[in-house]
């Protein structure tokens, strides 16, 4: 029937699909589109697989080659000890994906759900699941689309302007691997405000796989100030997927400061779908030993007026490898956009490696983009410079990585939050000078 | 306080100090002249320990130490400071940040105590005025987007804060205007003591009116071809230093 020419399947890709049969031949969960949309996605995986080096979007990053196995969904487990604050937050637990106990207390205009529950009230914020994603296929987000069933739902009234950060801590547990299918949706109505951190954390020895996406609505004049800390075990597989549509008079700023994980992947499709918005894109990577991280970033300037800036710093020590992919698209309609990308690479051993890849493609005549991307060492004479002024080598070498990626750092409006990413990066160099 | 005996020292396969002798005692002023690309620089870098030097015979001994034993940053523990000739730029480091984080480091190569914020913002707000380095430029970055005047003062507030024993100034006066020129010689000046020795680098008399020197000496090709008074810079002003290139060549 399939006149694909595809491969085989791998164990993991038939793994998948055998999992997914398995809660799809359960009976339904929800409404009929949630089971047209789980189906789709099926049908969607069941068709292309796991990507390889050969699907464009993927080509840093063979997906298909370094998944060997899957292990079977997490079930439930029981919740691990907190991670440390990162700033005063009201906190949501996830473990496995499934939402412990939520906070009460919640300020005026702000609502939880855990998806579970939403979907089995038939609530209507579902209908935004999923309304707004990629034209093209993405693996990640068909995967985590066939499982859904089990996230949040962040809803913020509109005007509220909610006092608190909300933190979505986003933890494995478990005495084996396993793994995890997260959906996020976060609706922000007109003139809302919100901080939001997400964080991923798991046990290092375990060889986890965490498929991650977070939907978010921002409706007209709504603010919303994102921190994304990426700290997964050390063993583990992070396949994130983070996509968010801009109404009109917009401002979102995202940073993503990525720690953690073997094997990393974010995807980002930041869409505006109104005029004079703002939307900033930004990150740290810090990687060490034989870790992979990749960041994909799709900006679409669908309407005019709008500015976007992309600015991401990659320090990578040992054997470790960076991916930087970067597309802003701006639409014929989408005149006098203001589009800036940056991907710049700090090198901090000869075996590290970086591949850059920023694009443009534009389609209207009255535009402002620009893009580039750097990769190198520390330069020796600023080193010196500071070693000559009592700083010894180490110390120099700390200022200086400190310093690369704090250009990205001092985008976060929030001063605390700024504060905790600085603490963070502090903590993983002084981790690496011993 | 500084003795150098017999340095050769090279670049790759290039020897640039060919033989050089020098003695600086505490409390004096020494100044070094001499044509461009005689290895004058390069000598400030031999003492300040910059990697990619090689010294191949000879020795310097610093307050009865072995200079050349110790990294950059020890030297500069042990009181060696140099103002270099093109401060470099440091994006992302804030000048307050570096200076801080200068002499503490410093302090505790030398088993001191670090020195507390509000006795550390005194010493600046005290220094950096002298100097004509503002607020606004104390908070950015380090020489970032400072015209060359600036990046000179500003090499010297360090050198005021750090408090060298040698302090290297190499060509402290190009790209100075007269204005801050005399600021350059007034914060040199201010740091003159007894247990202070300094070496100062220039092509010109000029800076010489401000800084005056108790030895002058004449560089080229890689050694010193004639040491003097005062009196020995008006002389090498008039005469140029064709007669010591041929000399060497
Ligand atoms: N990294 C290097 N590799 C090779 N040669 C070098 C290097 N650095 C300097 N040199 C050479 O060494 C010689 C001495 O240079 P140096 O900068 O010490 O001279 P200088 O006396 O300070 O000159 P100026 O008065 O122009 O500042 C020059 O011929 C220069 O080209
Ligand atoms: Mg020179």
């Amino acid at each position: 029937m399939n006149a694909n020419l595809r491969p085989v399947r791998t164990a993991a890709e038939q793994s998948l699909i055998d999992m997914l049969d398995a809660r799809l031949a359960a009976p339904p969960l929800g409404s009929a589109r949630l089971n047209d949309l789980r189906q789709e996605a099926r049908a969607a995986f069941a068709d292309n697989g796991l990507p390889t080096r050969r699907v464009e979007d993927w080509h840093y990053t063979d997906l298909r080659a370094a998944l060997r196995g899957v292990s079977p969904l997490a079930g439930d487990a029981a919740e691990p000890a907190a991670p440390s604050a990162f700033v005063e937050a009201l906190r949501v637990t996830l473990v496995n994906g499934r939402p412990q106990t939520l906070p009460s207390d919640l300020p005026p205009g702000l609502t939880l759900l855990s998806l579970a529950d939403a979907i089995a009230a038939d609530h209507p914020l579902l209908e935004l699941i999923a309304s707004d994603g990629p034209a093209q296929y993405d693996a990640a987000l068909a995967l985590n689309t066939g499982f859904l069933g089990e996230g949040i739902i962040l809803h913020v009234a509109a005007g509220a302007q909610i006092p608190q950060a909300v933190e979505i801590a986003q933890l494995f547990s478990g005495a084996e691997p396993g793994c995890i299918f997260t959906r996020i949706l976060v609706v922000v109505e007109d003139g809302a405000a919100l901080r939001l951190i997400e964080r991923f954390e798991g046990p290092a020895e375990r060889a986890y796989l965490d498929n991650a996406v977070i939907e978010l609505r921002l409706g007209d004049g709504a603010r919303v100030d994102h921190v994304r800390v990426q700290a997964e075990g050390e063993a583990a597989t992070h396949l994130g997927t983070l996509a968010t549509t801009l109404g009109r008079e917009t401002h979102y700023d995202l940073f993503v400061l990525t720690l953690g994980a073997a094997l990393s992947r974010l995807t980002v499709y930041g869409r505006f779908a109104g005029h004079d918005s703002h939307m900033g894109v930004r990150g740290a990577s810090l990687l060490a030993g034989a870790r992979h991280a990749d960041v994909t970033l799709f900006v679409d300037h669908a309407v005019a007026r709008c500015e976007s800036r992309e600015l991401f710093k990659t320090v990578l020590a040992d054997r470790a490898r960076g991916v930087f992919q970067g597309k802003i698209i701006v639409r014929p309609d989408a005149q006098k956009t203001d589009g800036r990308m940056m991907s710049q690479a700090l090198l901090l051993s000869d075996d590290a490696e970086m591949d850059n890849k920023p694009e443009l493609e534009i389609f209207a005549d009255d535009v402002q983009c620009g893009h580039g991307a750097t990769a190198g060492a520390l330069d020796d004479t600023t080193l010196f410079y500071l070693m000559s002024r009592g700083l010894p080598e180490k110390e120099a070498e700390m200022l200086l990585i400190q310093a690369f990626a704090g250009e990205a750092v001092e985008f976060v409006a929030d001063a605390e939050m700024r504060e905790a990413i600085t603490a963070r990066l502090t903590a993983w160099l002084a981790l690496r000078a011993g | 306080m500084l003795e150098i005996k017999n340095l050769h020292a090279r670049i790759g396969d290039k020897e640039i100090i060919k033989g050089l002798d020098l003695t600086i005692p505490a409390g004096e002023v020494h100044a070094i002249m001499g044509p461009n690309g005689s290895g004058k620089s390069t000598l400030s870098y031999v003492l300040s320990g910059k990697p990619g030097y090689e010294v191949t015979q000879g020795s310097v001994t610093f307050l009865g130490e072995d200079l050349l034993a110790l990294s950059a940053d020890q030297r500069a523990a042990a009181g060696i400071f140099l103002a270099f000739q093109y401060p470099v730029e440091v994006p992302g480091v804030a000048n307050m940040t570096f200076l801080r984080s200068a002499l503490n480091a410093q302090r505790r190569t030398r088993g001191e105590e670090e020195i507390s914020t509000p006795d550390f913002l005194r010493l600046v707000k005290e220094k950096a005025p002298l100097l004509g380095i503002s607020q606004e430029m104390l908070r950015r970055g380090v020489n970032v987007g400072f015209s060359g005047g600036e990046k000179k003062r500003n090499e010297i507030l360090q050198m005021a804060l750090l408090e060298p024993k040698l302090c290297v100034l190499d060509e402290a006066d190009s790209g100075l205007d007269i204005d801050a020129l005399k600021v350059v010689a007034d914060g040199v000046n201010g740091l003159r003591a007894a247990d202070r020795a300094f070496l100062v680098i220039t092509h010109y008399q000029r800076l010489l009116d401000y800084i005056v020197p108790d030895v002058v000496h004449v560089f080229a090709a890689g050694r010193i071809v004639r040491t003097g008074g005062k009196e020995l810079a008006l002389e090498l002003e008039e005469t140029g230093y064709a007669a010591y290139s041929q000399d060497a060549a």
